[in-house]
Parts: C-alpha cells; structure tokens; sequence
C-alpha cells in the first residue's frame, strides 16, 4: 500500500498570526513538504493543478520536475491534472518528459476541475466537461500507446501523422487514476479502461465514499478486468496530530474554523464525526484510517491533505514527521496484515514494466 | 372500511414542509391545517396516509453547513430524504420582504433540480396583511415550476386578519380555502401512479451509465 501527502497549493492566510506567505513561499513550501514526504519515509508527493488566485500550482510538471531531481524514491503525481481544459497533446509531451526525468517514479490523477471561469479562459464550455473528460483522456491514451496518431474529434483539431515525443519511458505510459467527487461517469471512465478510482472523500460522509467506490469496483469487474476487489482505489483523509489529543484539537481549531472550503459552517467536533478529518494523537488517526478499508475494501494508496488552511511550514513538516515516524509505520503492518494475497499493490513504473515484459513473451 | 394503500402496497406519503420561526407559528399552524385537509379527504377514500412535518427551524443550523460544507448533517438528509420521496408536498413559508423567507429558499436551493418532478404540491404562506398574498404566484409557483413540480390550482394565503373572520361577500374564508386546496392535492397523490421503490442507488448510477460510450 502507498501512503503520501497531497496538496492544493493554496495561499491562505494564517488566522492565528494574520500573515499570508508570498507565491514565492508557497511554491518553496510545497517543494519543502515534498522533499520531507520522502525524508520521512512516504511513497507519494501529488500536486494540485489551479489557474486562478489564490493557488500556485499552474504548471506541475515543472514544479515535479524539480522535486524529482532532488528526491531518489518519491512517486511524483497530481491531484488532479485538469483533462478538461488541458490539451491532451500536451499531457501526453509533459508527463513522458517527466516520466523520463523521475526514472519513471510519475503517475497522474486525472480530474475535470470545479472552477467555473477556467474552462472560457481555456476555450472550453464547462457544460460539455464530461465530453471534454472522455474525448480527451481518449486521445491521450492514443498518444502514449500508438507511435503515429491520426486522429479527429469535437474539441481540438484534427492530428495527421502526429508523433508524441519523447515516447514514454520504456514504452510503458504512466498509470492513471481519475478523480472524481459525486460523478458516476468518472468511476465509469475509469472502470471502464481499468484504470485507478481516486475517491478524495475528505470532504464527504463515509456512505458516499462506500457507494461510489462499490461503483467503481463493480463495473471494474463488468469491463472485465478483474475481480471487483482487485480494483485499484485511492483515498483522501485529512488529520492534524499531537501526542496529546486535546493539544491537537486546541492547536487545530483556529485554522479549522477560517479553513477556505468548510469554516464557519459544521463545528470541529460535527466535521470530525462526519467527514474523515481527524484532529488528535497519532493512535486515533491510526484507528481512523484503518475504518476506511471497511467502507471502501482493501485499497491502494492513502492521501493525506496537511498543508491548508493557513497552516505554517514549519507545523505541516512536524506534522510529516509524526506520520512518517508514528502513523504509516503501523498502518503499512496493519493495512498488509488484514489484505487477502488476491489484492494487488498500486501499479509502479516497474511493475507496469514487468508485466509489459511478460505479455509480450507470451 | 378496510383501507386502500398505494399500488405499491404502502401508506400514501404526505411531507408538509413548515418554516415558520417563532413557537407557536401561525405558518406551522397553517402546515397543520392544510396536513389535516389532505387527510380529511383521503381517509374517507380508504387511505392509510402517513405525514410528516418538516420545520425549518429546526434544520436551521443544518442547512447553513450544508450551503459551506456541500454535504448534509444526518438530520437535513432524512429531511430531504423524507420530502423527496413524499407523494405529495405542502410548503408553508412566511413571507419576508416581500417573498419566502431566506431560510425557506435555502432549503429548496439543496434538493437535486429534478428531485421534485411530477410532485405534487401544495404552496401556502403567512403574513401580517393580506397585501402580500400574490407571493403565492410570483415567488412560491414559480419555484416550483422550476423545480417542475405540479402545483395545485388553489394556493393559501393567510393573513393575521385571516384567522379571525369568517367569508365575505366577495371572497371565501380561510377554512374554505384550505378545504379547497387539501382536496386538491389528495385528489393528485391518489391518481399519481405507484412508482418502484428507490432499490440500491447503485442500480440507479448504473441505469443512468448504460447509454455513456466510451471508445
């Protein structure tokens, strides 16, 4: 199982000293987080894609390419790289080139995006953005898997004889999870080409996460892929710990009730119970965590959100720390000790490779 | 007289949806009043009706999390469950500014757009002075036109006069009005024809994938 940090890249300010970091201090923070993600012993570093104040993040192949010249064992992703608005010619050139600079540690999540404005700033009609999702993810596929492309759809224009370069790393494109909230379309998509299902649940109530993994997982088998367990799914979660529980939740809750998605609405307390944020010692987010495989089965890669909501570098990289030392340790033997054999690991560069190999002997 | 279920084999679902702020609430009192019509006409039909109060008021909190956090608390999700499934609807709100309250539209702004459709309602509402009591048709019926629910002809409104005159020489009184209206909704919750059970709402996504193409 892999666990790892996400982030969306936000500037905020921190409610409890009113400073609000520069662009400059949010992207070196977020290089920051990363470089501790794999200090601290985490598989996965996963940016968010944004094209509007207040988030840094526009450009994750360069801000990935970077950590990836810094790190050895980090697998580099994105939360979520936008299929809508991007073109797909150009996914497919960015991500090969990283793939090729990471030595293959790069996977993505694809995700349609929820900011009205982008899709007119890029040309797009937000209405037709589960068209854009499938035309474009379909072209992409095309892209990394066929070495001459000709190709004609609705939203770009036509290709002839188009070659993507550089081709991915050993032939093997980067694996790919769609992110997706409330649309069945997307666990569908991703079903469908048996591809990973990304639930980022941090906001939602475990029910909704249950229904649109077993979704997901069902019509994975459907497309014939495997068995609905063998299904590859990821998770958000969202904690904030200190080794006392009520140090946690004294420390957390300024930042909990100014937060940019949920504050001054639910209290800590009503949030904490319905949504699968966490505030308090590492054992409780241990025990949280391990009550996700109950509602989703046995998964893949584990998420979690750490630098929001005002939160200072120095706070997020403690925060690292302890789950790096206190909370993955333990669920990796928890998480392994409960997985039937038939339940496969998240797919890494390697052993797409291998079982590339292996099909082509037979 | 043995009683008469839906073909579904159930109790006809009344939801009568109150928001009213203050204790006792002219508004609920009216909700009342309208729940209590309904029954008087289907009992003797042989119904077994079951009905439900929604208040506001006491969801108030709820619904305010819900417009931030985009999900609802447990208690606002058995409420819209509860409305959404209804076979009919009476919505009683009091009228501020001019129009339904803010809390009643915030409700009405969380339910999927086509939860409602084909649903039967009823549309009451309250205020101080009868000069208000075209809100009925410009705010309240076109709410739910676009909610496309169908509204029945005879919508309430109650001023505070209301609820100590009898009928007048030119219009009819408010227990007139509320008979009228209840037999209205009951007779198009006992034509409305039996829908399936909502089963896993798995099959439901999965219904609504089986035209999606993917090549």
């Amino acid at each position: 199982m892999q666990f790892g940090i996400f982030t969306v890249g936000d500037v905020t300010t921190d409610p409890t000293t009113g400073r609000t970091p520069s662009e400059h201090e949010r992207i070196k923070a977020m290089v920051a987080i990363a470089l501790k993600a794999e200090e601290a012993g985490l598989d996965v570093f996963a940016t968010g894609e944004h094209h509007n104040p207040p988030f840094v993040p526009s450009s994750p192949t360069t801000m990935l390419g970077h950590i990836a010249a810094r790190t050895e064992k980090l697998i580099l992703s994105t939360a979520t790289t936008l299929i809508t608005t991007n073109d797909p010619v150009k996914i497919a050139e960015d991500y090969a080139m990283l793939q090729h600079l990471a030595d293959g540690r790069v996977d993505l999540m694809l995700g349609r995006g929820n900011t009205g404005p982008v899709y007119p700033w890029f040309g797009q009609d937000i209405r037709r953005g589960l068209d854009l999702a499938k035309e474009n993810y379909a072209l992409l596929r095309r892209l990394w898997r066929e070495d001459v492309v000709d190709w004609e759809g609705t939203f770009r224009t036509p290709l002839q004889g188009f070659t993507a370069t550089p081709r991915p790393l050993d032939g093997v494109p980067p694996f790919v999870w769609h992110g997706s909230i409330r649309s069945p379309e997307i666990a569908e998509q991703a079903a469908f080409y048996g591809d990973g299902f990304f639930h980022n649940n941090i906001f939602w109530p475990a029910d909704h996460t249950r229904r649109m993994v077993q979704l997901y997982r069902r019509r994975y088998a459907f497309h014939g892929h495997g068995l609905p367990q063998e299904a590859i799914v990821g998770l958000g979660g969202q904690v904030f710990m200190r080794k006392n529980s009520q140090d946690a939740i004294r420390e957390f809750r300024p930042y909990f009730d100014n937060a940019p998605v949920y504050g001054h609405g639910p209290s800590l307390e009503d949030f904490t119970e319905q949504t699968p944020l966490t505030v308090g010692s590492p054992q409780q987010v241990i025990e949280r965590t391990l009550t996700f495989r109950e509602t989703v089965g046995d998964y893949q890669r584990q998420l979690f959100l750490m630098d929001h909501a005002g939160l200072p570098l120095k706070s997020v990289l403690e925060q690292i720390d302890i789950l790096g030392e206190a909370v993955v340790p333990v669920l990796r033997k928890e998480f392994a000790a409960r997985r039937p054999a038939d339940v496969p690991e998240a797919p890494t560069h390697a052993a797409l490779l291998a079982a590339a190999r292996q099909e082509a002997a037979v | 007289m043995s009683l008469t279920a839906t073909a579904g084999g159930r109790p006809v679902r009344l939801v009568a949806v109150s928001a009213g702020l203050s204790t006792p609430s002219s508004t609920r009192l009216l909700a009342d009043r309208l729940a209590e019509a309904v029954h008087g006409e289907l009992g003797p039909r042989g119904y077994e009706v079951e009905s439900r109060v929604v208040e506001l008021r006491e969801l108030a909190v709820a619904i305010a999390n819900q417009l931030v956090t985009g999900f609802p608390p447990p208690p606002l999700a058995a409420a819209i469950d509860a409305m959404t499934g209804a076979d009919g609807l009476i919505a009683v709100t009091p009228v501020f500014s001019a129009s339904y309250s803010g809390l009643f539209k915030s409700f009405f702004d969380l339910i999927d757009p086509g939860a409602l459709t084909g649903r039967p309602v009823l549309v009451a509402a309250t205020g101080g002075t009868a000069r208000h009591s075209l809100v009925l048709e410009h705010a309240l019926r076109p709410l739910f036109a676009y909610l496309r629910a169908v509204v029945v002809p005879t919508g309430v409104y109650a001023a505070s006069e209301d609820w100590g005159t009898g009928g007048g020489e030119y219009a009819e009184g408010l227990p007139t009005r509320i008979r009228r209206a209840g037999g209205e909704l009951a007779a198009l919750m006992a034509a409305r024809p039996a829908e399936p059970e909502p089963g896993d709402e798995i099959s439901a996504l999965e219904r609504h994938l089986s035209d999606l193409r993917f090549d």
